[in-house]
């Protein structure tokens, strides 16, 4: 780096302003952390320091699974993740390797259409999109997000995979077609285990949306035991201004926590994948 | 193994025209050179043979089959890329093996085969390693090991030496060269080193916009040009062209190209016979241009006095630059022959080698 | 001299239909659509066929349970001009999607050439600086109604700890300062995203560049205007153009934090629709209105975006 390394300089210039930021960014979860564990007598005790944890209890916690739909909202939220991720992957695998590597007749203008899909946000959609579900017969059933969060998983995957897809050489496949592979073999032997990074990309990706995603899962599957983990935290565990802020905290807590941990894991393809939306849609 | 022809084949990508009706017959076990220009349509032509482009009219036979439909992988041929296209995923072994493991080849016999190609091409050592981890000549000779090991009908090469510093090409050129002799398969090399294709090929292909100029041995190619494209795209430095007058009279044919007059050797007077009064464009390589020492006297016509422009040394050679009646002309003088820009010096010219196009059509005249 | 063959060649055989319907199914424009179907099929029937059923809704009268209703042509776009919680909701989806928007980028921005500086632990911290960001915003924007906490909020305890204010804030009890405190919620979420995606432009800012205009007596602030901006220009466009369309069709945040209260004031587009057309009155034809009144904007900017990602792609 050009520029001063004096300790002076960079403490001014880097560590406080770093340390700020971190602050900033990361205090709502320490909050989170430390009232999901915090003794409701402190919690509630405006006179003591909030900040601080003094004593802790998983009391919360254990309240979250004796006495509210916590586990059956996240048994909801992995299915219906997996779900909407596996078919997503599929159908953009196969969008991808066609917008990325076939030399066909409108492959510009689907590329464009599949842009302009991912900017279109669910808000913009739900309420038509709730009769649909409903016309389909699939309200209030896990079918009703997987086959909706692939709107806006499809078209974000497929851009990445596409962009990755068009990274690996022709001739590897032309080579492995003179070999003896069909166009099929060819792609599944050879230019699939090659893009295996962005598979991941897009994998996490489609993962971390798919929790995430609060709207639809709201309106298409907000009643009774079918909620996932934001939905039902938000709308159950809220009862007319009652605040348990400690099992909240704990939904919060535990809700999060699948995300990061995949996320701290692959941070990498996290990041990679990410500006690959930001830079190339 | 066994011979291909392309028998009036045709290739399109939109309005252009890559490869114009060409017809070519290429014998068993022959090594033919495809050479041209870039954007002549040479790699077209074998990707077309290979199958990754569909021919837009014409047929290609390998073998004793029609293969004008078929699938790359039903052709019963291998292709070296002038990248390699190693897999990068798999090791060397698994690199050769899998062409052979997709035609559900017997793993002891895929074994065998690779084995014996890492032989014959000395990478034994490099079965377990990924494509990564090897240098660049090694690259090569996985590739080539990985079409040996198919045992194919023909080998197909776009420019597999390109991608090697000019040591190493010339090195992996002449083994590429006994390896073929060996194993006797039907080759088509593409490149766009003329020196690699006479060096290399049995017969080469010149071609040009799309459309084949000359298929000959290399002798042939050299000495009897068809046309102006091929006399100055083979050979380096490349054959002096110039336009001269034809001037006829009482039996003998002159070519006057403003102060320079040569008599056309006996040989050329028939040719040359129509065209009195007209002009032609007349052709003579560098080295059928000789720097004569001293002063000496003319004998028959067949010197003529230039001054030098510009010498060049090269070592084996000395390429003298002269102010020619049109242009430059350059010769190919002695190794360490003593000359300055301006000296004057007498060329003796093997008129028995001069080369005369039609200045219309660019055919050579026979 | 182009030799003709020798030896004639066999007359071809037609090829059998089999062979031929391979083929073509492998022929790159059929297998290309046929790789594209199962993907397009989802789009068509969830998100073409709900947008066009979305303005058919938003011309009728229909509601929640019964199955259709009558056509009333623009009267839900008319009776919303007139209605004075939508056009407050369109005043604050503008502050919302559009003021917060200098704030991301500026702290991004500057989050963003910290961690591009080498220090220990920058990898750690670039991934847990990442966190509001990816974590479902609905759970971490409980996080925050608790910090908003009228009573509990340790904002306010932290103030009246070091004297600064006699009594608790009130966070979101006031339109003025639930809009605030949902923009400071918003920038806390967006800032992460700005600062990866800069980050990762100013890792492809040569640093040649760098060295050369120091040679020629540039400092730092001179070099990052002249050097290290022209370089991510485009990278900021486009990032903070699909930030502001995010914002502008939020919901999850303010539907945590208000639900757009109080007295629906700080309602935007996502829950104003929601409240008219699935939550409240379930007035799906009204609710439809209201989302579709988002779509001339965001039309504006995805034309806007799609054309700085094409001269990138350039």
């Amino acid at each position: 780096m050009v520029g001063s390394n004096r300790l002076s300089s960079r403490i001014v210039f880097l560590y406080i302003p770093l340390a700020l930021f971190t602050i900033f960014l990361l205090f709502p979860f320490y909050w989170m952390l430390i009232i999901s564990l915090k003794p409701n007598s402190l919690l509630l005790n405006t006179r003591v320091n909030p900040l601080y944890l003094t004593e802790f209890t998983l009391r919360h916690y254990r309240y979250l699974f004796e006495n509210t739909d916590f586990p059956r909202w996240a048994w909801n939220t992995a299915v219906v993740t997996f779900g909407a991720t596996l078919l997503s992957l599929t159908c953009s695998i196969l969008m991808g390797y066609a917008l990325g590597r076939f030399r066909f007749k409108g492959g510009n203008l689907m590329g464009t259409a599949v842009f302009l899909a991912y900017l279109i946000p669910p808000t913009l959609l739900f309420i038509p999109l709730s009769q649909v579900v409903v016309r389909f017969g699939i309200y209030n059933e896990y079918w009703a997000l997987i086959l909706t969060y692939p709107t806006f998983l499809i078209p974000f995957a497929s851009w990445l995979l596409m962009g990755y897809f068009r990274t690996i050489p022709r001739e590897l496949e032309e080579c492995a077609m003179i070999d003896g592979a069909s166009r099929i073999q060819a792609m599944r032997r050879i230019i699939l285990p090659l893009a295996l990074p962005g598979v991941l990309s897009a994998a996490i990706f489609s993962f971390t949306l798919s929790w995430n995603e609060f709207l639809y899962a709201l309106v298409f599957m907000g009643s009774g035991h079918m909620k996932t983990i934001p939905v039902g935290t938000v709308n159950d565990l809220i009862r007319a201004d009652v605040f348990q802020w400690g099992p909240l905290m704990a939904a919060a807590v535990l809700g999060s926590v699948p995300v990061a941990v995949v996320y701290m894991f692959f941070v990498d393809h996290y990041v990679s994948g990410m500006t690959a939306g930001a830079v190339k849609g | 193994m066994a011979e291909v022809i392309y028998d009036h084949v045709t290739k399109r990508f939109d309005s252009v025209v890559a490869v114009n009706d060409l017809t070519l017959e290429v014998e068993d076990g022959e090594f033919l050179v495809l050479v041209g220009p870039s954007g002549c349509g040479k790699t077209t032509a074998l990707r077309c043979l290979a199958g990754l482009e569909e021919v837009t009219s014409g047929d290609i036979v390998i073998g004793d089959r029609v293969v004008t439909h078929i699938p790359p992988k039903d052709r019963d041929i291998a292709m070296v890329f002038q990248n390699y296209a190693l897999y990068p995923h798999m090791t060397v072994y698994d690199n050769m093996a899998f062409g052979l493991k997709l035609r559900k080849v017997p793993k002891q016999e895929i074994d065998r085969r690779v084995k014996e190609a890492a032989e014959i091409l000395g990478i034994q050592d490099l079965l377990n390693r990924k494509p990564r981890q090897l240098s660049g000549g090694q690259r090569q000779r996985v590739a080539l090991g990985r079409a040996i090991v198919r045992e194919p009908q023909v080998f197909l090469m776009d420019e597999p030496l390109s991608n090697l510093d000019a040591k190493l090409r010339v090195q992996t050129r002449g083994e590429l060269i006994k390896l073929q002799r060996r194993l006797g398969v039907t080759t088509i090399y593409v490149t766009h080193d003329q020196v690699e294709a006479m060096t290399m090929g049995h017969r080469i292909a010149v071609m040009n916009q799309g459309v084949l100029q000359q298929l000959d041995t290399p002798e042939n190619l050299y000495d009897r040009p068809a046309n102006l494209f091929v006399a100055t795209f083979i050979g380096s430095p490349a054959m002096n062209i110039f336009p001269a007058q034809v001037v006829g009279g009482d039996g003998t044919v002159q070519l006057v190209a403003g102060d320079v007059k040569l008599e056309a050797p006996p040989s050329h007077r028939n040719r040359l016979a129509d065209y009195v009064g007209r002009e032609v464009l007349v052709g003579i390589r560098p080295e059928d241009l000789e720097v004569v020492a001293g002063n000496p006297e003319s004998e028959g016509g067949d010197t003529v006095r230039l001054p030098v422009e510009l010498i060049e040394p090269l070592g084996a050679e000395t390429l003298v630059h002269l102010r020619g009646p049109a242009g430059t002309l350059i010769a190919q003088g002695e190794p360490r022959i003593h000359l300055d820009p301006g000296d004057v010096v007498t060329i003796r010219v093997r008129k028995d080698h001069l080369h005369t196009f039609d200045p219309q059509t660019e055919l050579a005249l026979f | 001299m182009t030799t003709a063959p020798v030896r004639t060649i066999a007359q071809v055989a037609p090829l059998p239909l089999r062979q031929r319907v391979r083929l073509w199914v492998e022929s790159e424009p059929v297998l290309a659509y046929l790789f594209m179907t199962p993907g397009w099929l989802i789009l068509l029937l969830f998100m073409s066929y709900p947008f066009f059923l979305g303005i058919w809704i938003s011309l009728t009268d229909r509601t929640v349970g019964l199955p259709t209703g009558e056509f009333v042509g623009l009267q839900n776009y008319r009776d919303l001009l007139r209605d004075g919680v939508f056009r407050l909701t369109v005043l604050n989806t503008f502050i919302y999607g559009f003021v917060t928007v200098p704030f991301k980028l500026l702290l991004g921005l500057l989050l963003a050439l910290l961690l591009n500086q080498a220090f220990r632990l920058r990898n750690v911290l670039r991934a847990a600086l990442l966190l509001p960001w990816i974590v479902p915003t609905a759970l971490s924007s409980l996080a925050w109604l608790m910090l908003y906490d009228p009573v509990l909020s340790p904002f306010s305890w932290l103030l009246k700890d070091l004297g600064l204010i006699d009594a608790s804030i009130s966070f979101l009890g006031s339109r003025g300062h639930a809009i605030l405190s949902l923009c400071l919620a918003n920038i806390w979420r967006g800032t992460p995203f700005f600062a990866v995606a800069i980050l990762a432009g100013l890792q492809a800012v040569p640093q040649e560049l760098h060295e050369a205009a120091a040679i020629e007596g540039a400092n730092a602030v001179q070099r990052f205007f002249a050097v290290t901006l022209p370089v991510i220009r485009g990278i900021v466009v486009i990032t903070t153009l699909f930030s502001i369309i995010w914002t502008f069709a939020d919901f999850q945040l303010v539907y945590v934090l208000t639900k757009g209260g109080p007295a629906n004031s700080t309602h935007i587009f996502g829950t104003f629709a929601w409240q008219e057309g699935i939550g409240g009155a379930g007035k799906l034809g009204m609710g439809a209105a209201v989302s579709l009144y988002m779509f001339p904007i965001l039309a504006v900017l995805s034309a806007i975006l799609l054309r700085h990602v094409r001269s990138q792609e350039a």
